[in-house]
């Protein structure tokens, strides 16, 4: 009994996780700009994948390397917010993002050269 | 089971396929990167689906690594596009 909830459990996760991956693909394709397309790659994306891997780890949870599955979650916490944060500061100095797609420009005035 | 593992394969296949094709379209370098860290968290998706689909355990440490490499290849590309550019 508690084995089949845990498979529809781990099962759900990882429909869910599979489908918030192929949204956050269908956006990076129809979003206008670097700043947007970031948006779909790195919010959406890292809930997919943390979705999926919680639906594995239920699906492996008699083995001993379940903690593994837990630290590649927890790196991908830490890591995703630097690199978003990276690409997007660079997207806006470097002006590949969109200026009039943005609603409020709060770097403006603090930008060099700008 | 094996009805959920096929359905999540084919929309982690799907969701690479957009990626590559936003990957090979462009317009900048930044958005390639983007791309590129988003096929590689599917990457990991995936890796991760089929070792607890076949219960092997081996690929777990391979999912670790992966989710490592993406970070450091966007983050080393990003660096080397702002020299580049300064």
């Amino acid at each position: 009994m508690t084995a089949q909830l845990l498979e529809i459990l781990s099962a759900v996760l990882l429909l869910s996780g599979g489908a918030l991956t192929l949204a956050a693909a269908v956006g990076l394709i129809r979003f206008p700009d670097v700043l947007a397309r970031m948006h779909a790659a790195t919010k959406p994306q890292v809930l997919g994948l943390l979705l999926v891997l919680a639906g594995v780890g239920i699906q492996l949870r008699d083995n001993v390397d379940v903690w593994m599955l837990v630290l590649a979650g927890l790196f991908q916490l830490l890591t995703a917010p630097v690199s978003a944060h990276l690409v997007g500061r660079l997207a806006y100095r470097t002006r590949h993002s969109r200026r009039d797609q943005l609603t409020v420009d709060e770097l403006e005035r603090d930008a060099p050269g700008a | 089971m094996n009805v959920v593992l096929a359905v999540t394969i084919a929309l982690l296949g799907a969701a690479g396929l957009l990626t590559v094709i936003r990957l090979v379209r462009g317009p900048s370098a930044l958005d390639r990167v983007v791309a590129l860290d988003a096929l590689l968290a599917i990457l990991t998706c995936s890796v991760a689906t089929a070792a607890g689909y076949a219960l092997y355990a081996i690929d777990v440490p391979v999912v670790v690594v992966v989710s490592l490499m993406g970070f450091i290849g966007s983050t080393s590309v990003a660096r080397l596009f702002l020299q580049e550019r300064e």
